[in-house]
């Protein structure tokens, strides 16, 4: 019997110093909020990092290493969030850190990422993020004053000197609001009336009857589900033919379904490539990698895929992509990200450079109309 | 000219949210009457109308009406439950710590429609189209009109059931006072349970009326709870004109304080509107001070 369990000994120190010396899988951590108020931004994140991270297994890993993924849900919640990243760092000894889904996490735990000098890679969209350079911190959303610019720069063609602007009282909200108002005022706007709604308002009406009082030739609107569609609701209620803009914020065919597709006819919106992928023309450099996602997201969770999880997408190509080209250490990660040169992603086309943590710029937007209830790309 | 069509425009849409309050309100007080409580998972009462309309229509393809018909037959059952389940096994219980039940429940049934139908907000059809109404220079839709309609009728249906009904005299006769309401032979217990059921069945139907109009998710009832809780609080927690005026009252002045003030103070408004009530007139707008025996 002592014999036996001594030849169990022997074999099962063997079985563990074999893995040992085989190549050790490359640890990735995750942060989302899967759950909470920005769970529709942090599960469709998840899921696609679960996705990609799947298929690259089953090909054999990166250079013969499989992928580890360590991946936590937030709940939204900042303390949690720097908990999780630090067991990221200190239990798993993760090489790169993929999230959290919102700005104020990023900016929480962007002191101990570059304390401990793990690259992070951000989903979310805050342009303090990456403004100004910090070593180790990337992020993979476009800048909210990128979706800004697009509106004005169709507005501007379209001869509209008098903008109204109404936008929610969140973080997001906020953010657009600034860069709006700092934008307009740069490009010779005229804004003419400056409303905001709380998230869970359920009829925006008085606001819109202060706007309509103002004459605006314009209107726009910034926000995320289900505020917006109210908003496209109520101006359809209240007679209004003034031209709306939405944000990149509401994207997606759930807003024309909200909004109906009578009251949301003519609305034109800064749509990330995802929402129109197949009308893009075959020469766009993003139609095979947006399709490609498309295509296997539908097969794997049977819906559409966000434009939120291609935040995600992007975030583990530049990782992987370092990764092929030989990194392994979080340092020589941080380079190849910076190094990589030109990526076609999901959200765009990245130029990352040592000046540059996001490298997105106009084209990651394309501008669309709703037409019928569908999009059309704005010519 | 135009500030008095633009005033119009603001009071119609408050008068509009306000019957919404103002629903929500008298289905606080309904419970509050019979239990001495105040069941913080009434705004989850309001959620589940929509929502189990909607599941009804899109999984189930139910004609509109049977759909609303089960959604709220569905959430009186789930208030009948809850009140078994919860309320009753505690026989001696304070308020408190049965307020702090109501208010874990209210966070398991949200929790439990968020697992079973997903964080997507969902709209429901309107109930006869969207064409917009005029009324005086303001404009309105035809669900406006179902939601004063039904407003109305639920405070008429509220009137006869309290005042012209043995099982309404019943109910009121324990609000006023338990232990000889026992004496003369009322199942205090049933009239409980009854009292959730019907606020179960009031808040599910405020759900589904406003449904097409605000849209709904597994989280709209926070708000719409504590903004029917202003409403009831406003009416001094009786069920009948008062919280209706507290209502109507609330939605109004939100709606022109976005107009008239800023938009963003919206919210302010309603809840220092509140806390004026509950530092003044805590016996609400349209009560006269009680005295109580001790």
């Amino acid at each position: 019997m002592k014999r036996l369990f001594a030849v169990g000994c022997f074999l099962v120190a063997i079985c563990t110093a074999a893995t040992a010396f085989a190549a050790g899988p490359i640890r990735i951590g995750a942060l989302f909020s899967v759950t909470g108020p920005a769970s529709f931004l942090g599960e469709p994140e998840k899921n696609t990092l679960d996705l990609l991270v799947k298929e690259i297994n089953a090909k054999g890993g990166i250079r013969g290493s499989k992928i580890e993924l360590f991946s936590y849900d937030t709940g939204g919640d900042v303390t949690k969030a720097v908990q999780l990243a630090n067991k990221l760092i200190k239990n798993d000894h993760v090489v790169a850190i993929i999230g959290p889904s919102t700005t104020g996490e990023t900016m929480a735990i962007i002191p101990l990422v570059e304390k401990e000098q793990i690259p992070l890679i951000s989903c979310a969209a805050g342009i303090k993020i990456t403004e100004p350079v910090k070593r180790w911190v990337f992020k993979t959303p476009a800048n909210d004053h990128v979706a800004a610019e697009k509106i004005l720069n169709q507005a501007a063609k379209l001869k509209q000197k008098n903008i109204a602007i109404i936008t929610v009282s969140d973080s997001f909200g906020a953010s657009g609001r600034e860069q709006l108002k700092q934008m307009a005022a740069k490009k010779g706007f005229k804004i003419v009336a400056d409303e905001v709604y709380s998230p869970k308002d359920t009829d925006m009406t008085p606001q819109l009857t202060k706007i309509k009082s103002a004459k605006p030739d314009a209107i726009i609107c910034w926000g995320t589900n289900p505020g917006p569609a109210v908003i496209t609701r109520n101006m359809h209620q209240l007679g209004m033919k003034t031209q709306l803009y939405q944000s990149h914020g509401v994207a997606s065919k759930k807003f024309i379904e909200l909004a109906g597709p009578e009251a949301a006819q003519g609305l034109m919106l800064p749509a990330g490539k995802l929402t129109v992928y197949n009308l893009l023309g075959k020469k766009d450099p993003q139609a095979k990698v947006l399709k490609g996602y498309a295509d296997s997201y539908k097969k794997a969770y049977g819906v559409e895929p966000s434009t939120f999880g291609g935040y995600a997408w992007d975030g583990f190509q530049l990782v992987a992509g370092a990764l092929a080209k030989g990194a392994a250490t979080p340092a020589q990660i941080r380079d190849g990200i910076e190094k990589g040169g030109k990526l076609a992603g999901v959200s765009g086309i990245f130029h990352i450079s040592a000046g540059d943590h996001n490298g997105l710029d106009l084209s990651a937007f394309e501008m669309v109309r709703i037409d019928k209830g569908t999009w059309a790309i704005v010519h | 000219m135009e500030f008095l069509k633009e005033t119009m425009q603001f009071v119609i849409s408050g008068l509009a949210t306000g019957a919404i309050y103002a629903l929500i309100g008298l289905s606080f007080a309904i419970i509050y009457n019979s239990t001495g409580i105040i069941n913080f998972a009434q705004g989850e009462f309001v959620m589940l109308g929509g929502v189990i309309t909607i599941f009804c229509i899109t999984a189930f393809k139910l004609p509109i009406l049977i759909a609303v018909a089960v959604a709220i037959l569905g959430t009186t059952a789930v208030g009948v439950v809850f009140e078994r389940l919860a309320i009753r096994p505690l026989k001696n219980a304070t308020p408190l710590a049965l307020i702090i039940i109501t208010i874990g429940a209210s966070i398991l049934i949200r929790g439990l429609v968020m697992l079973l139908w997903g964080k997507d907000t969902q709209a429901l059809p309107a109930f006869s189209g969207n064409d917009p109404i005029e009324v005086a220079g303001a404009t309105m839709l035809p669900q406006h009109i179902w939601i004063f309609g039904v407003t109305l009728l639920v405070i008429a249906g509220n009137r006869f059931f309290f005042h012209h009904t043995i099982t309404g005299k019943a109910m009121r006769a324990c609000s006023f006072n338990r232990k000889a309401a026992n004496l003369v032979g009322i199942s205090v217990g049933r009239m409980v349970l009854l009292s959730f059921g019907i606020s179960a069945a009031l808040g599910s139907l405020a759900g589904v009326i406003i449904a097409p109009l605000t849209m709904t998710a597994y989280d709209v009832g926070v708000m719409l709870g504590l903004k029917g809780f202003c409403a009831a609080i406003m009416g001094g927690m009786g069920s009948g004109l008062g919280t209706v005026l507290g209502g109507l009252i609330l939605g109004t002045l939100e709606s022109l304080g976005a107009g008239w003030i800023s938009s963003g103070y919206k919210d302010a408004i309603a809840f220092l509107i509140l806390l004026l009530i509950l530092f003044i007139r805590p016996q609400g707008l349209f009560k006269k001070g009680e005295t109580e025996r001790v």
